[in-house]
């Protein structure tokens, strides 16, 4: 089964990180990724830019473009991962390594219903 | 307490300062008081959350904190009776108390953050003022970083932001919650102040780059905070996404002597390209607003000069139509001597000459004007007149890096006859008013 790991924090927190805060961070989540690839279970991995640089389409009609995420909230939606796990409790397990390695924010696990990998890379 | 705990504290006590010094001032209505309601309330912090583990909202528990505190401590005063320590009680608070000082807090918060940016921008203070009062109140650096920032001691900049605190406090600051208009006035203000900070880290020279950064980092994550406050401001997104652009080159604009490496001589695999992909969404988000300004204006123009991978596919036609536009919302002489080098590429160099000829009692003191100038004279081959433009350029020059930038003109210009001019030097003339 495929579950999604959803990043949240607050985005104040995170922006305040120095450089340097941020690139142990980054770190410290990579050896949890790492290991997740030797086992062939890591798919996409995002780490997505400020919510400043968001815009909202509300599906309404005609659609509207609002500036901004989605959710007014304190923590936001700030990258995910996808995971091959067996189930919840293993997806939870791997939500606990990265938690460890990032402490703070949230993560929302949430099984994964179509998949496609695609083809891009950055 | 590990380090690793206090490096978090540090950070969530800096996310949270804005919020919570500006809840403060409005309760307190002195600057002084907040501050230092503050700082005791981060002191209760450092004491409390590595054993309690972090509050929900540390903003919350800051300002519910400092504002107990220091009522206590008027209490004491008038009574002249120890109450008893209440850390204890001051840690147990629970998530409803959060909540609530949440919602105290929530309808003001963007006010109050804008208050606290906007009484920096008195237009009493000095720019240099202004900055280094934001950069200590807002910010919350220390005088001995911001000193070391500015390349001035730290007794100096302590003087100097008391001296601008003294003059705040004398002006007055408006707390009732500000109108429309006045809003956006405040906007502009605060704006114009963060690409102070920004245009001070900006221009440092190749040698005190480095030092000068944060101003640079700190200016991003004071944008990054008044977009997220107000989101629908094409001239806020502007502004975000130009001192975006400029920065992700910063990688790239010295040579490992110091001296100033020209937009078009850069190597541009060490620009940052996520900075670049945010400071473009920016400037697409905001150009949907139809609602145009300067710092729009000059975003667009960094972003085409982000979008060329090389300096050949740079499109110097849509880049002299925005300093064209420019122009119009704020005329200056630098902003058409930089078109002015926009004209060169586009229509060669003696539409260029044409252009900038009646600026030149304007600019008869500006190093660059003589400069752009020599350069479009050696275009056209007079190179006599050149080279007398460009020792007048030499003579004019403030600092030794903008001789070395001119010479670095006329040596390559000696080599290769290109055309070039004032946009190697990335800094936009044109100045926020």
């Amino acid at each position: 089964m495929l579950y999604a790991i959803l990043c949240y924090h607050d985005e104040d927190f995170v922006g305040s990180w120095s450089k340097d805060q941020d690139e142990a961070v980054m770190k410290k989540l990579a050896v949890v990724q790492d290991k997740l690839t030797q086992q062939g279970r890591l798919g996409p991995v995002a780490r997505l830019l400020p919510t400043t640089a968001a815009a909202t389409l509300r599906k309404e009609d005609p659609p509207l473009v609002l500036d901004g995420p989605y959710a007014e909230t304190k923590e936001q939606l700030l990258g995910f991962y996808i995971v091959d796990c067996k189930n919840l409790d293993d997806a939870l397990d791997v939500a606990r390594d990265l938690g460890a390695a990032n402490p703070g924010g949230a993560y929302e696990v949430r099984p994964v219903g179509v998949f496609r990998p695609g083809g891009i890379s950055q | 307490m590990s380090e690793a705990d206090t490096a978090w504290i540090e950070t969530a006590l800096t996310s949270a300062r804005p919020q919570a010094v500006g809840a403060l001032l409005r309760y307190f209505r002195d600057l002084d008081t907040a501050e230092e309601a503050f700082q005791n309330a981060c002191l209760r912090a450092l004491k409390t959350w590595p054993q309690n583990g972090p509050p929900r909202d540390p903003a919350a528990w800051l300002i519910m904190v400092g504002r107990n505190v220091a009522i206590d401590e008027v209490r004491r005063a008038r009574k002249q009776t120890p109450l008893p320590e209440d850390d204890q009680a001051i840690s147990d608070l629970d998530d409803a108390e959060g909540a609530l000082a949440e919602r105290l807090d929530g309808s003001h918060y963007r006010d109050d953050i804008l208050r606290l940016m906007f009484i920096c921008c008195h237009p009493q203070l000095p720019a240099t003022q202004q900055i280094a009062l934001a950069l200590r109140i807002v910010s919350g650096l220390t005088v001995k970083q911001i000193a070391r920032a500015f390349l001035v001691s730290d007794a100096a900049m302590e003087q100097r932001i008391t001296r601008a605190k003294a003059k705040v406090a004398e002006a007055g600051t408006p707390f009732e919650t500000p109108g429309a208009v006045e809003r956006s006035e405040r906007l502009a203000g605060v704006a114009a102040m963060i690409y102070l900070i920004f245009n001070e880290g900006y221009s440092a020279s190749g040698d005190t780059a480095e030092i000068r950064k944060p101003l640079c980092e700190e200016a991003i994550r004071l944008a990054r905070l008044l977009l997220r406050l107000f989101q629908s401001e094409p001239e806020i997104m502007g502004l975000t996404a130009l001192i975006l652009l400029q920065h992700a080159r910063s990688a790239a604009r010295f040579a490992a002597d110091g001296t100033l490496i020209l937009l078009e001589d850069q190597d541009r695999s060490l620009w940052n390209s996520n900075m670049i992909a945010e400071g473009l969404a920016l400037i697409d988000k905001a150009m949907r607003h139809r609602r145009s300004g300067p710092y729009q204006i000059q975003a667009a123009i960094a972003a085409l000069h982000a979008r060329a991978s090389t300096p050949e596919e740079t499109d110097w036609t849509q880049i002299d139509l925005l300093y064209g536009a420019l122009e119009v919302v704020q005329p200056s002489p630098v902003v058409t001597l930089n078109r002015a080098v926009a004209v060169s590429k586009v229509r060669g160099p003696q539409a260029a000459l044409d252009l900038i000829e009646p600026l030149a009692p304007k600019l008869a003191n500006y190093f660059h004007f003589y400069g752009v100038r020599g350069a479009f004279l050696m275009q056209l081959g007079r190179n006599d007149e050149a080279r007398i433009a460009f020792d007048r350029a030499i003579a004019l020059a403030n600092t030794s890096a903008e001789a070395a930038h001119i010479r670095m003109h006329i040596d390559r210009l000696i080599r290769d006859n290109q055309p070039e001019g004032a946009n190697g030097n990335a800094k936009q003339g044109a100045k926020a008013k």
